[in-house]
C-alpha cells in the first residue's frame, strides 16, 4: 500500500460552476474511495411551501434549478393537476412537450460545454455555447425568459406561440441539426477527446441497476429506462424509442446525450407539425386534496415529484427526488479507480447538478 | 399511465417487504418523508413504470431499520431523512452521523411540538 | 470605454443560486457576448482574481467559503452580487437555511438585478466594477504616496 492521502475536492473547483465537495482518498495517484458532503447550496425550499400557497409556489419550483427550470415547474405544475383532476388543453401539452424537449436541448449542449472545458478543450467549450445561444434565442422570443420562463402554470401554461414563431423554430432546428453534426463529430470521433473518455469511468448495466442510477446515465450502460414512455404531456403521441448504449464508459455517457440532442430536435419538430389548435389554459377551481406521484424525464434523468395536499391552499409536502441525488451513489463508484487526473471528468459525465440534489 | 399503490404496512415488515419487491426486479426510486402529527415515510418502488410505494408510520422515537443492506444506495435517502425529518434511521451501511447537510436549523422538517398554530 | 484600464480577471462563487445566474455568468464568456473582448478572464484562482462574482444567497455552511475566497484576493478587490438572491436572497429569503444576500458577509460593490441576471446586466455591473476597482486603485495609491512621505 502507498501513501494515502486525502484531497478535498471542491466546494469552489475551476471545472465546476457548482459547489460540491468531494474528499477523495488517494493511494498514490489512483482514487480509493469519495466521500460526498453536500449541503452548500442546501435552501431548504420544499419547507417553503408553507409560506407560499400551491399557486405561487410554481414560481419557487421552476427555481429549484437554472438549467432544468421548465421542467420543474411543469413536474411540480402536473403533480398538483393529476392531484386535482385537471385535465390541461391539449395545445398546452404540445407546447410543454416542445419547451421541455428544448431545454434538454439547451442543457445538453451545456453539459457539452462544461465536459469540453473539463479536459481542456476550451474552443470546443466556445462552439457548444456559441449554439447554446440559439435556443435561449428561441426561449427569448416564445416565452420572454432565457433561462427561467415562468410560462407553466396549473392548467396549462401562459403563454401561447403563434404559427409565426412555430415556422421559426423549426428553421431554426434546421441550422442547429446542421452545426450539431459538425460539433459533435469532435467529441465522436477526435482521437484526443477520445483518449480521455473511451474506458474511463466503466459501470456495468447490472451495477446501474444496483446503484439506482437513472437517465443518460443508466442509459450509457444498457438500461432501458426514460419516464417520457409514460406518455405524460404530449409524448404518448410522439414516436421515439430512449436511447440506449451498451458500453457504460464516459464516451458511451457523450454518445447517449448527443444522440439524444438529435432525438430532441426530432421531437421538436413533431410537436411543431402536430400541435392542435385551441386554448392553452384551463382555469382551475377549488384546492388540491390528496397526493401524487409524477415522474417525468429531465435532461439528467428521472425526477419524481411528490405534492401531498390537505385541502388547503397551503400543501403539506412537496418532495422532489432529483436525478443527480440518484445518479450520486453511481458516481462514487465509478470514481474508485480512476485517477486524480480524471476526476473532473467523470464527475461530469453524470452531468451533475448540485442545486436541484440539494433543494 | 402507469400505475401508482401505496401499502400501508407495519415498521417491523418494512425489510420483509423491501427484500420481496428487491426479489421481483423492483428498483428503489426514491423514499420520501412527510411529517404532520407523526412521521410519514413512503419508500417508492419502480419497475417497468409502476411505481408501488410502502408506507409507514413512525414517531420520531421509533426505530426504523434501514433498508441499505438491501438497497445499498438508499443510504443517502436516509441520511437525508434522518438529518432533516429526525426520523430514527439505523444501521445505515453508509452513515454520515448527521454531517451530510449543515443546517443552522436542527431537523427543519421534524415534527412540530404542540404549538399555537397561525389559524391557516 | 477608455476607463478600462486593466483586464480584471473574476473569480466566481456560487453561493445557494439556483444555477440560472451561473450560467448566465458563463454565458458571458461564450462567443455571443464574449467579455473577453475587455481581457475579462474568468480565473479558477482566488490569488488571481480581482472580482468576485457572488450568485445566489449564502447560508451557514458557505459563509467560511465565501470569506476565505475574499480574503485571498489581492487588494484592490471589488464584490458583485449577481442575481436577486445575491442581493437579498430573493424568493429563497424565507428558507431556514439562507441567511441572505452576500452582503451579510462581504462589502458588496455592485448590485446586478434580476432572476435570472441577462448576461447584458451582468457584463453592465462587472463594467461599473471596473470603474470602482480603479477607484480604489487610486485611493490606496494615494494612501501609499502619503505614508512613504510622512516616513521620509
Amino acid at each position: 500500500m502507498g501513501n494515502r492521502t486525502i484531497i478535498p475536492f471542491g466546494p469552489q473547483h475551476p471545472v465546476l460552476p457548482e459547489p460540491i465537495h468531494l474528499d477523495l482518498v488517494l493511494d498514490d495517484e489512483t482514487v480509493v474511495e469519495a466521500i460526498p458532503s453536500i449541503g452548500y447550496i442546501h435552501r431548504g425550499l420544499e419547507k417553503l411551501v408553507e409560506k407560499k400557497d400551491y399557486l405561487q409556489y410554481t414560481y419557487v419550483a421552476e427555481r429549484i434549478c437554472g438549467i432544468c427550470s421548465f421542467m420543474h415547474g411543469m413536474g411540480y405544475c402536473m403533480s398538483v393537476e393529476s392531484i386535482m383532476g385537471v385535465e390541461i388543453p391539449e395545445r398546452a401539452a404540445f407546447l410543454r412537450t416542445m419547451w421541455a424537449e428544448l431545454s434538454r436541448l439547451q442543457s445538453h449542449f451545456l453539459w457539452m460545454g462544461l465536459l469540453a472545458d473539463a479536459f481542456g478543450f476550451e474552443s470546443l467549450f466556445m462552439h457548444a455555447w456559441r449554439v447554446r445561444e440559439r435556443i435561449l434565442d428561441i426561449f427569448e422570443q416564445t416565452t420572454g425568459g432565457r433561462v427561467i420562463f415562468s410560462v407553466c402554470d396549473i392548467g396549462g401554461v401562459r403563454k401561447d406561440a403563434n404559427a409565426q414563431a412555430l415556422d421559426k423554430i423549426l428553421s431554426v432546428m434546421d441550422t442547429l441539426e446542421a452545426e450539431t453534426k459538425e460539433l459533435t463529430q469532435v467529441f465522436l470521433n477526435d482521437s484526443s477527446v477520445k483518449h480521455r473518455t473511451c474506458g474511463l469511468g466503466m459501470l456495468s448495466g447490472q451495477d446501474a441497476i444496483a446503484l439506482g442510477a437513472v437517465g443518460p446515465m443508466a442509459r450509457a450502460s444498457g438500461v432501458d429506462l426514460d419516464m417520457r414512455k409514460l406518455g405524460y404531456a404530449a409524448y404518448g403521441k410522439l414516436s421515439f424509442e430512449p436511447v440506449v448504449e451498451t458500453a457504460g464508459d464516459c464516451y458511451a455517457r457523450t454518445a447517449v446525450r448527443i444522440r439524444e440532442i438529435f432525438q430532441s430536435i426530432d421531437l421538436i419538430r413533431q410537436c411543431v407539425r402536430l400541435m392542435p389548435e385551441g386554448d392553452v389554459i384551463v382555469k382551475v377551481k377549488g384546492n388540491p386534496d390528496g397526493e401524487y406521484f409524477t415522474r417525468l424525464e429531465q435532461p439528467r434523468g428521472e425526477v419524481i415529484y411528490y405534492s401531498k395536499a390537505n385541502g388547503t391552499k397551503f400543501l403539506d409536502r412537496v418532495r422532489v427526488r432529483t436525478p443527480t441525488f440518484a445518479n450520486i451513489p453511481a458516481l462514487l463508484e465509478t470514481l474508485k479507480g480512476c485517477t486524480l487526473a480524471d476526476v473532473p471528468v467523470l464527475i461530469l459525465t453524470i452531468d451533475p447538478c448540485i442545486s436541484c440534489t440539494e433543494r | 399511465m402507469a400505475q401508482q399503490i401505496i401499502n400501508t404496512i407495519l415498521p417491523d415488515a418494512l425489510l420483509a417487504q423491501t427484500q420481496q419487491l428487491k426479489n421481483d426486479g423492483y428498483r428503489l426510486a426514491a423514499i420520501s418523508c412527510t411529517s404532520k402529527d407523526d412521521l410519514e415515510l413512503t419508500y417508492s418502488f419502480d419497475k417497468d413504470y409502476d411505481l408501488m410505494s410502502l408506507r409507514l408510520h413512525v414517531t420520531p422515537d421509533d426505530a426504523v431499520e434501514s433498508i441499505s443492506g438491501i438497497y445499498a444506495f438508499a443510504f443517502l435517502y436516509e441520511n437525508e431523512i434522518r438529518e432533516l425529518f429526525g426520523a430514527k434511521i439505523i444501521n445505515i451501511s453508509l452513515d454520515f452521523n448527521d454531517n451530510l447537510y449543515k443546517t443552522t436549523v436542527k431537523t427543519p422538517f421534524g415534527v412540530k411540538k404542540k404549538e399555537a398554530n397561525d389559524g391557516e | 470605454m477608455n476607463f478600462i484600464k486593466k483586464s480584471p480577471w473574476i473569480l466566481h462563487y456560487d453561493g445557494s443560486s439556483c444555477n440560472g445566474c451561473d450560467i448566465e455568468v458563463l454565458a458571458c464568456l461564450t462567443p455571443l457576448y464574449d467579455v473577453e473582448r475587455f481581457g475579462v478572464i474568468n480565473t479558477g484562482n482566488p490569488k488571481h482574481a480581482d472580482i468576485l462574482l457572488i450568485t445566489g444567497s449564502v447560508n451557514e455552511q458557505n459563509i467560511p467559503v465565501v470569506k476565505q475566497l475574499y480574503e485571498q484576493m489581492a487588494e484592490p478587490r471589488v464584490v458583485v452580487a449577481v442575481g436577486i438572491c445575491a442581493a437579498t436572497g430573493g424568493i429563497f429569503s424565507e428558507c431556514y437555511n439562507v441567511v441572505g444576500g452576500a452582503d451579510k458577509v462581504l462589502p458588496v460593490d455592485v448590485y446586478v438585478p434580476g432572476c435570472a441576471a441577462r448576461p447584458e446586466a451582468v457584463i453592465d455591473g462587472v463594467m461599473r466594477a471596473l470603474a470602482i476597482l480603479e477607484e480604489k486603485q487610486k485611493t490606496a495609491r494615494c494612501k501609499k504616496g502619503t505614508q512613504e512621505g510622512a516616513g521620509v
